[in-house]
């Protein structure tokens, strides 16, 4: 396109500056662009420095103590892969991995579905204060610490808990049980109490992609006599895709790295019903002393976890574009 | 818009009992810390006699004054480092492009969906053989180092938008790169350092892993490290364990309420950008 007349004059004075100022940068540092690459190379080294002596090295060793038996204390002795067999085996550490998936449909699922469907609701009947009054109060959660929401939760759920009380209240005694305690009920106990946690992150990431929505799309469709259903289904899901993409790469890495609501609420049990790799993973390097298993494990977790994002990754990118 | 008055009621009862979910866990937790020390109350129930008196021996059982002391001094040692180093290594990335930028970023970006959990187990033998173990250091350290992806990345991601003309004229002005960082690009990077460092405060503050693994003493870990560790002493005393808990998540709270907005983009844009 061919820039109007008007346009062009300032357009070349400018580059002007930038040449002349290009020029007059490169002579004014004497040493030229080696001594430019060195100072910033000084610039990151600190930042890296530190990443790779408290990041990056213990990776490098995770994987490494994964290759053997270790107690923490006696000389290891090598074993190969046989720690990863053990984790790819043993249905106990096994079944951790399988849970962590079964939390995704809690930490995940629930809250961008329900955030999208809270989401819309506020924007068409909330717009005003009860709207914002809603974002802060459901937005809570996600500011305390997960230690402090496992704690009010245990007790919620409890055998005394609000969540019973309220079952007696309505006639529904029968159904009353410690629900953390329970074989049945444990683990999706411990998934509502992250829906909870998170169902205010999607909600909030949620809206604000919808304010960034072309109002002429809903009006058009208005227009052509499309329900509210079908206004959310044709319209805002699409529009947001990249947003749930971002609830869902944030949920999902909640899911399958949890590890403080599990430790505080249930610690695993009852039995392992409740058992994530997180929490294995510290009782068996902390606990029961087998750093090499617990290591083995930790390296699934991690290769686990980019196996499931990258996806989802492409997913938001591809809209993109 | 016009909206059916079926719907606008539903949607508003629906948001009236989601904040009700969001509310009442606090609420029920505030009634019991009101009960007789020891005694097993119903979830809600208002108690005959309020004990105020056990959030007096919460706070002292708790040793909150040490525990807030331990937690600011954390926060105080991680954030304003994290922040400095970060901000220079996005600069040097984002907007000098140093040679080899490219593979700088994918480097920090790997570490984003890194877990904590990946990495904790080294750390304690890390820390053991440089002998900070059970010292508030042996949080810092590796704190800092697991903001590093997420803080240069964010940084990063500022001054890759900055336009070159900017430091093109400083240079004219005879600045060096460290002037040209310190007098012309900080300043204007404030905001987002702003929401950068909210952000990692809190991240600090409810930090559990590492102060779990790496520090015994609650008195010297992060308020949440210090919370895991009452609730497992007191587990069996509800109502002070629920004061306890009360004042432990009161500071998080208070900071919420006053800088409710700020807290809330910054999350929205670590979300998004992460």
């Amino acid at each position: 396109m061919l820039p109007a007349r008007g346009l062009t004059e300032p357009r070349i004075a400018r580059s002007d500056v930038k040449v002349r100022a290009r020029w007059a940068a490169r002579t004014l540092s004497a040493g030229g662009s080696a001594r430019q690459a060195v100072i910033g190379w000084l610039f990151v080294l600190p930042a890296l420095l530190i990443y790779a002596a408290f990041v990056l090295q213990p990776l490098v060793l995770t994987v490494q103590y994964s290759l053997y038996r270790w107690d923490g204390v006696a000389p290891a002795t090598w074993v190969g892969l046989s720690n990863y067999q053990a984790v790819l085996t043993d249905p106990n550490l096994f079944g951790t991995i399988f849970n962590a998936f079964r939390l995704i449909v809690f930490f995940s699922f629930i809250p961008v579905t329900l955030g999208l469907v809270v989401a819309s609701v506020i924007r068409r009947v909330a717009a005003g204060s009860l709207g914002t009054f809603a974002r802060t109060v459901l937005f809570l959660p996600q500011v305390i610490p997960l230690v402090a929401a496992g704690i009010v939760w245990s007790w919620v759920l409890s055998l005394t808990g609000i969540l019973n009380q309220l079952l007696r209240a309505l006639g529904l005694a029968a159904l009353t049980r410690a629900w953390l305690g329970d074989f049945d009920t444990a683990l999706p106990a411990v998934g509502v109490i992250g829906t909870w946690v998170l169902l205010g992150l999607c909600i909030v990431l949620l809206l604000t992609g919808m304010t960034k929505i072309d109002p002429a799309l809903y009006e058009s469709a208005r227009l052509d006599g499309a329900t509210a259903v079908r206004e959310f289904i044709a319209i805002t899901v699409p529009s947001l895709r990249n947003e749930i993409a971002v609830c869902l790469t944030v949920t999902v890495i909640a899911a399958l790295a949890s590890f403080d609501i599990v430790y505080v609420s249930t610690g695993g049990g009852p039995g392992l019903a409740t058992m994530v790799p997180g929490l294995q993973i510290y009782v068996l390097a902390f606990s029961a002393r087998q750093v090499g298993l617990a290591s083995a494990l930790a390296v699934v977790l991690v290769v686990l976890v980019l196996i499931v994002i990258l996806p989802i990754q492409r997913l938001g990118r591809g809209s993109a574009q | 818009m016009k909206i059916a008055r079926g719907e606008l009621y539903t949607g508003r009862l629906l948001l009236v009992v989601l904040m009700a979910i969001t509310i009442v866990p606090f609420a029920s937790m505030f009634t019991t810390a009101l009960h007789p020390s020891g005694s097993v109350p119903n979830g809600l129930d208002w108690p005959a006699d309020a004990r105020w008196g056990n959030f007096v021996d919460a706070f002292n059982v708790a040793n909150m004054t040490a525990l807030l002391s331990s937690s600011v001094f954390i926060v105080l040692a991680t954030v304003p480092v994290s922040l400095v180093i970060s901000t220079m290594a996005g600069f040097a990335i984002g907007h000098l492009r140093i040679p080899g930028s490219r593979l700088l970023l994918l480097l920090f970006v790997f570490g984003l969906t890194l877990p904590f959990e990946g990495i904790v187990t080294p750390l304690y033998f890390l820390a053991r053989q440089m002998g900070i173990l059970n010292t508030r250091v042996a949080i810092v350290l590796p704190l800092i180092g697991l903001f590093m992806p997420f803080a240069v990345f964010w940084m990063r991601a500022h001054f890759v938008n900055m336009p070159s003309e900017i430091s093109e004229a400083a240079r004219i002005d005879g600045a060096g790169t460290w002037d040209l960082f310190w007098r012309v690009h900080v300043p204007l990077a404030r905001p987002p350092i702003a929401s950068l460092g909210i952000l990692m405060s809190i991240w600090t503050w409810n930090q559990f892993l590492l102060a779990l693994v790496l520090v015994e003493d609650p008195t010297q870990r992060t308020m949440a490290g210090a919370l895991g560790a009452f609730q497992g002493h007191y587990a069996t005393d509800i109502p002070l364990l629920s004061a306890g808990s009360l004042l432990i998540l009161l500071p998080t709270l208070v900071v919420f309420v006053l800088f409710q907005r700020q807290v809330v983009t910054a999350l929205l844009q670590g979300s998004v950008k992460g």
